[in-house]
């Protein structure tokens, strides 16, 4: 109480952060020079400073506790916060370029932690283009989730290279993911849902899961309920289009 | 405000822009090309006489600055390839063009398959393209020889493309540190999408990657140099750095006039075939550094520094056979204003390294150049040139390179200040 008191962009009755502190736009160029930090290498990466339950000090040589699940333009942060709870033992990073937003989500996660003791350690947000910098951050195969949930649609033809999922960005994702991970992508734009299911269906590296794995999957009724963008999508009883790969080696 | 007076002189610098020339030899010592600005030169060794180019793929002839010149591995082709966004295969026979590829984008480096069948270009948006050569031996119509995207880094600029020795992987490195290992398939032109490795290290751009190999070691090590004034040594089935390299400090200490130590960067990087040298180019170094790689130990180290002697003569690129007796080096510029010289193209060569002991390399006058003053007059252009166009040409050198690689730093306090008027900072104070 005494903390929000000092700190008005938190909300005096919950300890969270107030979204009218934080609103940006919807949109960002991937396309321009970013000006932040982005480590050198994935074990450049201080995993103290994300998780720091976890890593008490930046000695992580030793560790060989890696982030495994990965929240591509993670917006406000939700998908995170139910994955969470949902999966204790995994640390989740979401990666969004917005710089309000990131700041939003982990004030969010601060105060998350500091209300529900002992949980919502294992995730972290930070900011970054995922689309130029993906590989700075992950070694090969370390991931075994990946989420593109209600990406940027960029309708007009000649910027469709700004879209997170592509031939060539998918070859990166299936750099970063083990075998049998899996890419989530949902989305309210139909263009989109069949431009995204086109790109995972053509890749040789990647193979659609099976009507009773999607039924199976706890994650999967998540990708439309727990984000902002899925809730507002059903409150205006909006279609959604998903589209959920498993990496698997290429024949031949 | 501030961003608009950027935008302004990124503008105007346009007009300005000017490329570095570019040097290549032939494999066995056929014949050695110079590219500087528009302009392709190609001097025969073997004939001891200059090479007319003869055009007859019906496409244009190169309009713009040519940023990337190569030969085949074989040495039976020839690419050149830059601004004008033509990319032109040519029999390093014949001297015959013998097809243009349209590219979209303006394109910034080339590579040949170990096997001759594929030319791989990559363009200014980071996009590497495939062009599938099998039909140039059949002689059938060229129907099928359009240009496939094969990978892309995302919108970065590419500045150098290369095949592994054995032909397994094509490493491609790029303006954002990064150097990407792909797998290069049996049909690139549906794709490359394994990558290997990424060879992460670098803090600055990546200017040029060349391979190490040997009979013992036939997979070979990467080598990079780059704009953060290192050479770092790869396993590029890893990605791991074996060895790093500080360049830039070495040539400083030689250099010792140390006012201008940020300008160190490594433009270009030339492995001497068979031996284990390095024969490396520095933006602030009037000559060349030679570094030695121990390949079981897996390191590198400054073995010699050569110095040019004389003019201001800082190299732009250099050029090796496999048969190693002589290392070709150049040093110009196109557009250069306010000289007589639009294009200034200057060649030396070192020669030497063949015992496998830099010590007893020498820089040859130019009377004792193979092909003499007739293959100066092709290449050069001229066959003499006032020395204060030197330091000038390495200054549009260093100015073009940075304009076009170095990214735009803002301090820390500058960015906080920016953001001074958000609503989430303004209350939290």
């Amino acid at each position: 109480m005494l903390q929000s008191k000092s700190n008005p962009t938190l909300s005096k009755s919950t300890g969270l952060p107030r979204k009218r502190f934080y609103r940006a736009r919807a949109h960002s160029n991937p396309l321009s020079d970013s000006h932040f930090p982005v480590p050198v290498s994935p074990s450049h990466v201080d995993y103290s400073l994300s998780y720091p339950l976890f890593f008490t000090s930046s000695d992580q040589a030793d560790s060989s506790r890696k982030i495994k699940f990965a929240d591509i333009g993670c917006g406000f942060g939700g998908l995170l916060i139910s994955l969470s709870t949902l999966f204790p033992d995994t640390l989740m990073i979401g990666m969004e370029l917005r710089d309000k937003v990131t700041e939003y989500v982990k004030e969010r996660i601060l105060a998350l932690r500091i209300s529900n003791h002992s949980q919502y350690q294992n995730i972290s947000v930070v900011r970054t283009n995922s689309m130029k910098y993906i590989p700075n951050y992950f070694e090969k195969g370390q991931l075994s989730k990946m989420f593109f949930l209600f990406p940027d649609p960029h309708f007009k033809e000649k910027n469709h290279r700004r879209r997170v999922i592509s031939m060539h960005l998918l070859d990166e994702y299936a750099y970063v993911l083990g075998i049998g991970g899996i890419i989530y992508t949902i989305t309210d734009v139909e263009e989109l849902g069949d431009w995204m299911k086109t790109c995972l269906e053509s890749h040789p590296m990647f193979e659609a899961l099976a009507e009773e794995e999607l039924e199976a999957d706890p994650v999967v009724k998540l990708l439309s309920s727990a984000t902002e963008e899925g809730q507002k999508v059903a409150r205006n009883g909006g279609q959604t289009f998903q589209a959920v790969y498993r990496r698997v080696v290429p024949s031949q | 405000m501030e961003e608009d007076k950027h935008m302004e002189e990124g503008e105007t610098e346009k007009g300005l822009e000017v490329a570095p020339a570019i040097i290549a030899s032939h494999p066995t010592q056929n014949s050695v090309s110079v590219a500087v600005g528009s302009d392709l030169r190609v001097f025969d060794l073997r004939g001891d006489c200059p090479v007319n180019l003869v055009d007859d793929s019906g496409g244009p002839m190169h309009n713009d600055s040519i940023r990337a010149i190569r030969y085949g591995a074989s040495g039976k082709r020839f690419v050149s390839a830059g601004d004008d966004k033509l990319v032109k295969i040519w029999s390093a026979e014949t001297w015959h063009c013998i097809h243009t590829v349209n590219s979209e984008k303006r394109v910034t480096a080339v590579a040949i398959s170990n096997d001759d069948l594929y030319v791989c270009f990559a363009d200014k948006f980071g996009v590497v393209w495939g062009v599938d050569l099998h039909a140039l031996d059949d002689n059938q119509t060229l129907v099928n020889m359009k240009p496939s995207p094969m990978l892309a880094h995302y919108c970065s600029i590419i500045t150098s493309l290369e095949f592994s020795p054995d032909g397994r992987f094509i490493v491609s490195a790029d303006r954002d540190f990064k150097i990407r290992v792909t797998v290069f398939p049996k049909k690139p032109l549906d794709g490359a999408h394994e990558i290997q490795s990424y060879c992460l290290g670098h803090t600055e751009f990546v200017s040029c990657v060349a391979f190490l190999c040997t009979l013992d070691y036939p997979h070979g090590l990467l080598l990079s140099g780059s704009g953060d004034s290192t050479v770092r040594l790869w396993d590029i089935s890893s990605g791991s750095v074996l060895d790093t390299c500080e360049v830039g400090a070495k040539a400083g200490l030689l250099e010792s006039n140390g006012s201008e130590e940020d300008s160190s960067t490594v433009t270009d990087l030339c492995v001497i075939p068979g031996s284990m040298f390095v024969a490396v180019a520095i933006q602030s170094l009037q000559g060349i550094m030679v570094l030695s790689c121990d390949i079981s130990a897996r390191t590198l180290c400054v073995a010699k520094v050569v110095s040019i002697p004389g003019e201001n003569f800082i190299p732009t690129s250099l050029g090796c056979s496999s048969s190693a007796e002589l290392l070709w080096i150049v040093t110009g510029v196109s557009n250069l204003r306010g000289f007589d010289y639009p294009s200034l193209a200057r060649v030396r060569v070192i020669s030497g390294f063949k015992k496998g002991n830099p010590d007893s390399s020498i820089v040859l006058e130019d009377n004792e150049i193979p092909g003499g003053e007739k293959l100066l007059e092709k290449l050069q252009g001229t066959i003499s040139i006032e020395e204060n166009v030197f330091s000038a040409a390495a200054e549009a050198v260093k100015t073009a390179m940075s304009n076009l690689l170095l990214k735009k730093q803002y301090p820390s306090e500058r960015r906080e200040f920016r953001k001074r008027t958000r609503n989430d900072r303004k209350i939290k104070k």
